[in-house]
């Protein structure tokens, strides 16, 4: 175990250094940052400050091995933009985030695993035909315009909910949150609906599939044979065998909602990371573009390392050491 | 799925009809503003940036300040004007106060011109108002002198870009102090009082401010960047005044009669810059003959061809179709009625059949190929006024591609000179020594001027009169250096103008509010429309 664990850790390590690289070569080909910041009146002794003042006035590679050097001492460099450290910009924008990742992802299972499983051992009803067919729209559907017609509809037609941004803020343990308040689960419902659609319907196809595969096993067979009531065959037998599948996939759109949940966050004025990414890479804020990306890495590999062990629980003949 | 939505919204208005009297009792108190770009300090003094600029007004003040139509109108400063030929002299506005109560003097001024070229890690400085200043004087507490090494006249204009701070309070602050709030104290009409960066910044009146009375007690100015999403939220409520109001929903705003829409043309124009560096007989990097192979001159070293080109486009077409009438021809920087604005010079006739005999004059009876540039993520429909202009340029001979790109990778290579032609703005201060020294002068790092010459335009009779221009006091005289200057640059085709922007607000309806030139949103321009 404690070997696997720190291979993952060499591969994330391995894996954060060539981002680091990659992100700097790729700001420095797409242009100069001082070019985009600076004020257009500016003349070009004011511009070779602001270059100097930014340390854009070295060689890139010394400018990486500065990176570097800093970064082995936990600074990630100032934001261009902002002049704050990139990574307090950064953690200081992941509540909100998370929150949102959170509430899509779990409003995907709790909705996407029981009309899953209906599907799958009602194949042939109404509602199984009616779900499927929904799901295909929530596959299908731009989120953009989706999160549009939300504000349409509950926003300014019906003047239900508020059209954007995040509501009220409690904070716990230093940090704010805005689940934790009815105004901001007023402001949460739309944006995260908005984000799980997808998601809904990702989980509800797994589901579906997966319980039609189970049903025709030997073990649900014999366990029906054997008298055991059709609740506890779905919800121990079938149940369990089809959960790696879902937990593979949530895990890993979890991870994608934390990082990319960009359109989402622009449309409905949400001040998450991933307004403030999108942003940076529009004005080459490398310093906060990298440490983003870095952070974003690093994420990933936990999600995975935490399926991994999941499957484990799940499914005991997936053993972590086994290559 | 559809349950959880039905129970979310049963919830929703449950929720809405309790708390309803308190809420409806703060809205006639808070003015919740949605502005579309995003402020990215609350430092007055760190990232010189429209956005920045507009909270900035809201919380300091300034010497001198601008009306809506960018005239210089008295601040923190009574008067002012030249006693010596280098020597400005302001009178200071007396018993004025700092948010915590400090009095303002001749001494925070010293200390405010001081800081300017000493803040860290600035992207963008404030440093070029300070560098024309050698010595300050304090002549009393409420009378400064500053003193240049050579006649300026445009140190007023200056110290409309420049935010007072406090001597006592700002010793040794730095932009983080202002970023979390506990720095950003100015003599301005509002406190603030909560900064969440890149989301919103909530501000209190401030009671003793010394001019207009603000009309609200609370604001909340909130960065809404998404275009469409702005104007829903104003739709729906949330939001009283929008800024940058998406052409493509003017026309269902102007009908609502909730809603009203206040604008003003401004002060940004668009143009086309062309390739002034090559000579005629270098090849200009994106033109080449009709079968692709490079041409051997560059014909836009002929005044007649940049004629014909500017000549070609139907400014009023793309004014009224593609900015859907947010936009007004120009035929030069500044709009009319402002200061150094050229009388008489019209935007280009339109003439097709004019510009092809002029083509066929300068020996282009065929036209040639150029490829035309911009960004696509930058100004109102950037993209689809250059495929426009390409059409037309298309239409007169000049087979033109349009290659639009996003700003970030555009700016940069408008700057190494990479494009023959490309569509840029400007966005100017109200007196044309501002585009004449960035856009039209030539480009020099000892002057420091053409900065922003990404042409290379470079005319010796522009300089002479900008030079002239520059140490002229007289304002009168000035102004008519400054014309002239403008007159051979607009004759020579220096850049085409295509249009100046119109810029737009929009308030529900209760609210009135008065649109400025230079694009600030800020919310003392709001007021209850019964208070008018």
């Amino acid at each position: 175990m404690s070997v696997y664990l720190l291979r993952r850790l060499i591969q994330a390590g391995g894996v954060v250094l060539a981002m680091s690289i990659i992100v700097f070569i790729g700001v420095f080909a797409i242009g100069d940052p001082v070019e985009i910041l600076i004020s257009p009146d500016a003349d070009q002794m004011e511009r070779e400050r602001a270059v100097a003042a930014l340390g854009l006035d070295k060689p890139l590679w010394h400018q990486y091995l500065i990176f570097l050097g800093k970064a082995a001492q936990g600074d990630l460099g100032r934001s261009f933009v902002f002049n704050e450290p990139a990574l307090e910009l950064i953690l200081q924008r992941m509540p909100a985030t998370l929150e949102l990742a959170f509430a899509a992802t779990f409003g995907a299972i709790l909705i996407g695993l029981p009309l899953g499983l209906y599907a799958g051992l009602r194949p042939n009803s109404v509602g199984s035909k009616a779900i499927m067919a929904g799901s295909i729209l929530g596959f299908s559907l731009p989120t953009f315009w989706v999160g549009l017609m939300l504000i349409m509809v509950f926003a300014v037609q019906l003047g239900w909910l508020p059209s954007t941004g995040r509501g009220d803020t409690v904070e716990v343990l230093g940090t704010r949150w805005s689940f934790l308040t009815w105004n901001g689960l007023q402001h949460l419902a739309m944006p995260a609906l908005n984000l799980a659609l997808f998601k809904i319907s990702l989980v509800i196809r797994l589901t579906r599939a997966g319980v039609r595969e189970t049903m025709l096993m030997d073990y649900v067979k014999f366990a029906r044979a054997k008298g055991l009531s059709p609740f506890r065959v779905t919800f121990v037998h079938v149940f369990k065998n089809i959960l790696i599948p879902v937990v593979t996939v949530t895990g890993l759109e979890f991870g994608s909602t934390i990082a990319f949940s960009v359109v989402t966050e622009s449309i409905f004025a949400w001040p998450g990371m991933g307004k403030l990414i999108i942003d940076s890479i529009n004005v080459l804020d490398r310093p906060v573009i990298v440490a983003y990306l870095m952070i974003v890495v690093l994420m990933f590999i936990t999600i995975n390392l935490i399926v991994d062990l999941m499957y484990s629980v799940l499914d005991p003949r997936v053993r972590l050491e086994s290559k | 799925m559809r349950n959880s939505i039905r129970n979310t919204a049963v919830a929703a208005v449950s929720a809405m009809i309790v708390g309803m009297p308190a809420a409806q009792a703060q809205q006639a108190q808070t003015l919740n503003m949605g502005v579309g770009s995003p402020v990215t300090s609350l430092d007055p003094h760190y990232h010189q940036l429209s956005p920045n600029n507009a909270v900035s007004d809201m919380i300091f003040g300034k010497l001198v300040e601008t009306d809506h139509a960018a005239r210089n109108i008295p601040g923190l400063a009574e008067s002012w004007r030249a006693v010596g030929p280098t020597v400005w002299e302001f009178k200071l506005r007396p018993n004025v106060t700092f948010h915590n109560g400090n009095a303002f003097t001749a001494e925070d001024v010293v200390a405010t011109i001081q800081r300017l070229p000493n803040v860290p890690n600035s992207p963008s400085s404030y440093a070029a108002y300070a560098r024309p200043i050698v010595r300050m004087e304090i002549v009393d507490p409420l009378t400064i002198r500053f003193h240049t090494a050579e006649p300026y006249p445009l140190l007023p204009l200056d110290m409309t870009n420049v935010r007072i701070l406090d001597s006592e309070t700002h010793a040794n602050v730095t932009t983080d102090q202002f970023n979390n709030g506990s720095a950003a104290i100015g003599t301005g009409p509002w406190r603030v009082v909560n900064h969440r960066n890149g989301d919103r910044i909530e501000f209190v009146r401030n009671d003793s401010y010394w001019g207009d009375k603000p009309a609200f007690a609370r604001v909340n100015y909130r960065m809404v960047t998404n275009n469409a999403t702005r104007t829903a939220s104003l739709l729906s409520g949330d939001l009283d005044v929008i800024d940058q109001v998406p052409t493509s929903d003017l026309a269902r705003l102007r009908r609502d009669p909730n809603f009203s829409v206040s604008e003003t043309v401004g002060l940004r124009l668009i143009f086309l810059g062309l390739d002034h560096l090559r000579g005629a007989d270098e090849n200009s990097p994106q033109i080449t003959d009709n079968d692709g192979r490079p041409l051997g001159r560059n014909p836009l070293a002929d005044v007649r061809v940049r004629r014909a080109l500017s000549m070609a486009i139907d400014r009023k077409a793309i004014a009224e179709r593609v900015m859907e009438g947010a936009a007004t021809p120009s035929g030069q920087f500044l709009p009319p009625g402002t200061y150094s604005h050229v009388p008489g010079l019209e935007a280009p006739e339109y003439n097709p059949d004019a510009a092809r005999r002029l083509l066929t004059e300068a020996g282009y009876p065929n036209g040639f190929r150029i490829t035309l540039s911009g960004p696509n993520d930058r100004y109102v429909n950037d993209a689809r006024i250059i495929q426009a202009v390409g059409q037309m340029w298309t239409r007169i001979g000049v087979r033109t591609a349009v290659e639009a790109q996003t700003w970030s990778t555009f700016v940069g290579r408008a700057g190494r000179q990479e494009f023959s032609s490309f569509l840029i703005g400007w966005g100017s201060n109200p007196d044309a020594s501002h585009p004449l020294r960035n856009i039209l002068g030539t480009y020099s790092r000892e002057r420091g001027w053409g900065a922003s010459n990404r042409g290379r335009f470079s005319n010796a009779e522009v300089d002479a009169l900008l030079t002239q221009s520059l140490s002229e006091l007289d304002e009168q005289k000035r102004e008519q250096l400054m014309i002239q200057a403008q007159r051979i640059a607009a004759d020579q085709v220096a850049v085409i103008p295509m249009h100046i922007q119109t810029n737009m607000w929009a308030t529900r309806r209760g609210l009135t509010h008065q649109a400025r030139v230079d694009e600030l949103t800020r919310a003392q321009d709001t007021r209850p429309a019964a208070a008018r």
